[in-house]
C-alpha cells in the first residue's frame, strides 16, 4: 500500500504546477488548464484521505468537484470562444477593457 | 400677600421682544407707544408697589416672592424670585423713573436716526436686565441681570456699528467688564462652596454667625473679588477705561446706562452685600481707597478734556468713586443716597449735553461751542441747575449726598480720604464750570453757516436743519430735562442731615437693610454714635466740614470763571507753561497706552506667536494635516496593489495562501 504522504506530496506538486502555470502563462487556455490542474490536485488529496480514513464523504466531494469542473469548463470555454471572436486574441494581458 | 413684582421687569422685556422682533415694519408712533408704554407702565406699577411697600408691616420686609425653581444641581438650587426691600425699592424707582424720562427724550433725539426700533428694543432690554439685577433674590439671578446690562451696554455703545470707533468701544466695554465679571463669578463660587446657595436671605443669615475678620480670610477674599466685579461694572480704577470710550453711543444711552443706572450696579452690589463687607474690614477699606482714588483721578482727567461728553464721562467715574467711598466707610446709605441724586443730575447733564449736540448738528467739541445760552435758553437753564448741583452748592441735591459721604468718611476716621474727597470736589466744580462757561458763555466760536460734517456722534443726518444756527431742541426733549432739573434741585431734600435741622429721612429709611445683618460686636452705624454723646460738638464739626466742601466748590467756580470767562487767553498759556504734564493729563495719564503695552500687547503677541502660530497652526493643524497626509500616503501605496492585472491578484492570493500555510505549518511544528 502506498503511504498517504506520497499522494499528498504528489498532489502538492501538481497544485504548485497549477499555480505556477496560472501565474506565468498568458494564454487563457493554458491558464484554464492550470485551474483544472489545481482542481484535480485537490481531488487527489480528497480521495487519498478518503481511502486512508475510510470515509465516504471524500469520494462524494470529488464527484461534486468534477461536476463543477465540467460545468466550469463548459462555461469557461464558451466565454473564451466569445472573447476570441471579439478580440481575436487569447492573451489575457490584452483583455483588459475593465481595467482602470 | 403677593405684589406680583414680576410685572415690573417683564413689561420692558415684552416691549423689547415686540419692538425687536416685529418693530422693523412698525411706524415710529407704534414703536414709541410700545417702548414708552411698557416703561411707563412699569414705572407706575413700581410707584404703586412703593405705596404698598410703605403699608407692609416691618416683619414682612424684605418682601420676598418666589416663583419657580430655576435649576437644581445636587444640594445647590437657584430660583426665580424677587427680593424687595428699601434698597431695591429705591433702585427700582430710579431705574424705571429715570429710564422712562430718557425713553421720552430719546424719541426726540433719535428721530432722524436709522434703526429706530432697534434702539428702543435695546433700551427696553436694558431696563429688563437692570430690573432683574436689582430685584433678584439671589446672586445668580443678579448675575444674569449683571451680564445682561453688559450685553445691552455693548449693543447700545456699538449702536452705530458701521463706525469703527463705536464698534471697538462696544467691544472694549464688554471685554473690560468680563475681567470684572470673572472676579464676581469667583466670589459667587466661594459663596456656593461655603454657604451652599446664593439666596440673599439664607446667605446673609448664615453670615451672622461669622465674626468680623481682623485679618484676611474667606470673607475678605469674597469681598475683594466682589470689588473686582464692581470696579468693572462701575468703572473704577483699574477697570474704568471702558466708560469714556462708551461715549461713542448715542447720548441718551450715555445718560441712561453710563451715568444713571447700569454703572451704579457695582455700588448696588456692594451695598447689597453689606453683610459680607461689614465682616471684612480689609475689603471695605479697599472699597473706600479705590473709590477715593478714582474720584480724584478721574476728576483730574476731566479738567482738560475738550469733548463735552468725555468731560461728563470722567465726572461720572469720579462721582461713582464718591459712592464707593461712601460704601467703603460702611455708610452704605450715603452711597445709595448719592447714587440716587447722581442719577438725577447726571442724567440731566447728559441729556442737556445731548440737547446741545443735537442743536449743533453733532458737534461735541467744546472749543467749537460758546455763547450758546442765547440760542438754547431752556437747555442753558437746565444745564445750569445740573452744574450747580454736581458742584455741590446747597441746597441742591448733590450737596446733601456728597457731604454726607464726606462727613461719614471724616467721622469714620479716614481723614486723608476725606481730604482727597474735598480736593476732588473742588476739581469737580472746576471742570463742570469750565464746561459751563465754554459752552454757554462768550461768543459762538463757529461760523453760523459752517459745515458741520465732522461731528462725532454720527448725528449728522439732520436733513432739514442743515448747518444752520444752533437751535433749541423740541419739547419732547426739553420736558424730561425740566423734570430731571426739578429732581436735581429737590432730590436731596429727602436726606437733609440732622446738623442742618433735617431728619436724615433717607438714611433712616434704608437703615433696616444695613443693620439687620450687621455684626453684633462692632457698632457700624455712625448715626447712633452721633445721637449718643458729644452730639453738639459733632454737629459743629459736620457744619464746618460742609463749609469746607462748599468753599472748595466755590474755589472751583471762581477758578473756572477766571480762566474760561474773564481771561480766556490764560489756559493756553498755562498749557504751554505746564508742558509735558499738560499733555500727560490730556492723554488721560496714558492709561490706555499703559494697558496696551502691559496687557494687550503681550496678550496679542502670545496669542499670535504661541497660541495661534504655535499651538493652533503647528500643533493642532499640524497633527491633523500630518495624519491626513499619512493616510493619503498609505492609501497611495495600497492603491498600487489594485493594478487590474489578474495575475498579480492571483499572485497575491497565492502569496496569502502560502503565508497561511506557512503559519499553520509553523504552528504544527511547535
Amino acid at each position: 500500500m502506498v503511504p498517504l504522504s506520497y499522494y499528498l506530496v504528489l498532489s502538492a506538486i501538481l497544485f504548485a504546477c497549477g499555480v505556477a502555470g496560472f501565474l506565468i502563462k498568458r494564454n487563457i487556455i493554458t491558464i484554464f488548464m492550470s485551474i483544472e490542474l489545481m482542481l484535480n490536485a485537490v481531488n487527489l488529496t480528497f480521495v487519498a484521505f478518503a481511502a486512508s480514513l475510510r470515509a465516504l464523504s471524500g469520494h462524494v466531494f470529488v464527484f461534486f468537484v468534477m461536476v463543477v469542473a465540467a460545468a466550469e469548463a463548459a462555461v469557461g470555454l464558451a466565454i473564451i470562444i466569445a472573447v476570441f471572436r471579439t478580440r481575436e486574441t487569447l492573451n489575457v494581458d490584452r483583455v483588459n477593457l475593465l481595467k482602470l | 400677600m403677593s405684589l406680583h413684582l414680576w410685572i415690573i421687569p417683564l413689561l420692558p422685556l415684552a416691549g423689547a421682544a415686540i419692538n425687536g422682533l416685529l418693530g422693523k415694519r412698525f411706524p415710529k408712533a407704534v414703536v414709541n407707544a410700545i417702548a414708552l408704554g411698557s416703561t411707563a407702565t412699569s414705572f407706575l406699577y413700581a410707584l404703586w408697589v412703593a405705596v404698598e411697600f410703605f403699608g407692609l408691616p416691618a416683619d414682612q420686609i424684605p418682601h420676598i416672592e418666589r416663583y419657580a425653581t430655576w435649576m437644581t444641581a445636587g444640594t445647590f438650587s437657584a430660583e426665580y424670585g424677587i427680593y424687595l426691600d428699601q434698597l431695591s425699592l429705591v433702585m427700582v424707582l430710579i431705574v424705571t423713573g429715570v429710564g422712562f424720562l430718557i425713553h421720552v427724550y430719546s424719541v426726540g433725539y433719535m428721530e432722524h436716526e436709522g434703526g429706530y426700533y432697534r434702539f428702543f428694543a435695546y433700551l427696553n432690554i436694558f431696563m429688563f436686565f437692570m430690573l432683574t439685577l436689582v430685584l433678584a433674590n439671589n446672586y445668580l439671578l443678579m448675575f444674569v441681570g449683571w451680564e445682561g446690562v453688559g450685553l445691552a451696554s455693548y449693543l447700545l455703545i456699538g449702536f452705530w456699528f458701521l463706525k469703527d470707533s463705536a464698534a471697538n468701544a462696544g467691544k472694549k466695554a464688554f471685554i473690560t467688564n468680563r475681567v470684572g465679571d470673572f472676579g464676581f463669578l469667583i466670589a459667587l463660587f466661594l459663596l456656593i462652596k461655603h454657604f451652599g446657595n446664593l439666596q440673599y436671605d439664607s446667605v446673609f443669615k448664615a453670615l451672622t454667625a461669622y465674626p468680623v475678620e481682623t485679618s484676611a480670610g474667606l470673607l475678605t477674599a469674597i469681598g475683594l473679588l466682589m470689588l473686582v466685579g464692581a470696579t468693572g461694572k462701575s468703572a473704577q480704577i483699574p477697570l474704568y477705561v471702558w466708560l469714556p470710550d462708551a461715549m461713542e453711543g448715542p447720548t441718551p444711552v450715555s445718560a441712561l446706562i453710563h451715568a444713571a443706572t447700569m454703572v451704579t450696579a457695582g455700588v448696588y452690589m456692594v451695598a447689597r452685600s453689606n453683610a459680607v463687607f461689614n465682616r471684612a474690614p480689609i475689603a471695605l477699606m479697599a472699597v473706600a481707597v479705590i473709590g477715593t482714588l478714582t474720584a480724584i483721578f478721574a476728576a483730574s482727567i476731566g479738567i482738560l478734556q475738550t469733548d463735552i461728553k468725555k468731560v461728563l464721562a470722567y465726572s461720572t467715574i469720579s462721582q461713582l468713586g464718591y459712592m464707593f467711598m461712601g460704601c467703603g466707610v460702611a455708610a452704605y446709605g450715603a452711597g445709595i443716597f448719592h447714587l440716587m441724586t447722581h442719577a438725577f443730575f447726571k442724567a440731566l447733564l447728559f441729556l442737556s449735553a445731548g440737547a446741545i449736540i443735537h442743536g449743533l448738528g453733532g458737534e461735541q467739541d467744546m472749543r467749537h461751542m460758546g455763547g450758546l445760552r442765547r440760542y438754547m435758553p431752556k437747555t442753558f437753564w437746565c444745564m445750569t441747575i445740573a452744574t450747580f448741583t454736581i458742584a455741590g452748592f446747597p441746597p441742591l441735591a448733590a450737596f446733601f449726598s456728597k457731604d454726607e459721604i464726606l462727613w461719614k468718611t471724616w467721622a469714620s476716621g479716614n481723614r486723608l480720604l476725606w481730604l482727597i474727597g474735598v480736593i476732588a470736589a473742588g476739581m469737580t466744580s472746576f471742570y463742570m464750570f469750565r464746561l459751563w462757561f465754554m459752552t454757554f458763555f462768550g461768543e459762538y466760536r463757529e461760523e453760523i453757516t459752517a459745515d458741520k460734517g465732522h461731528g462725532h456722534d454720527g448725528h449728522n443726518s439732520h436733513g432739514e436743519h442743515g448747518p444752520a444756527a444752533p437751535h433749541e431742541s423740541p419739547m419732547i426733549m426739553i420736558v424730561p430735562l425740566m423734570i430731571l432739573a426739578v429732581l436735581s434741585i429737590a432730590g436731596g431734600w429727602v436726606g437733609v442731615p440732622a446738623a442742618l435741622g433735617g431728619s436724615d429721612h433717607f438714611d433712616h429709611f434704608l437703615d433696616p437693610v444695613f443693620s439687620t445683618y450687621a455684626p453684633a460686636s462692632a457698632n457700624m452705624q455712625p448715626a447712633s454714635a452721633e445721637e449718643s454723646g458729644g452730639q453738639h460738638e459733632e454737629r459743629g464739626m459736620e457744619l464746618l466740614l460742609m463749609g469746607v466742601s462748599v468753599a472748595a466748590a466755590a474755589i472751583g467756580f471762581l477758578g473756572a470763571w477766571y480762566l474760561y470767562y474773564k481771561r480766556t487767553d490764560l489756559p493756553a498759556k498755562m498749557a504751554v507753561a505746564a508742558g509735558g504734564l499738560y499733555t500727560f493729563v490730556l492723554d488721560k495719564y496714558k492709561v490706555d497706552e499703559f494697558y496696551g503695552a502691559t496687557i494687550i500687547r503681550p496678550i496679542i503677541l502670545i496669542s499670535t506667536n504661541v497660541l495661534w502660530k504655535g499651538v493652533d497652526a503647528t500643533l493642532i493643524d499640524g497633527a491633523l494635516n500630518e495624519s491626513a497626509r499619512g493616510a493619503n500616503d498609505i492609501s497611495d501605496g495600497l492603491r498600487h496593489m489594485q493594478s487590474g492585472n489578474i495575475r498579480s491578484y492571483a499572485g497575491w492570493v497565492a502569496f496569502g495562501a502560502a503565508v497561511v500555510i506557512a503559519f499553520m505549518v509553523w504552528n504544527g511544528v511547535r
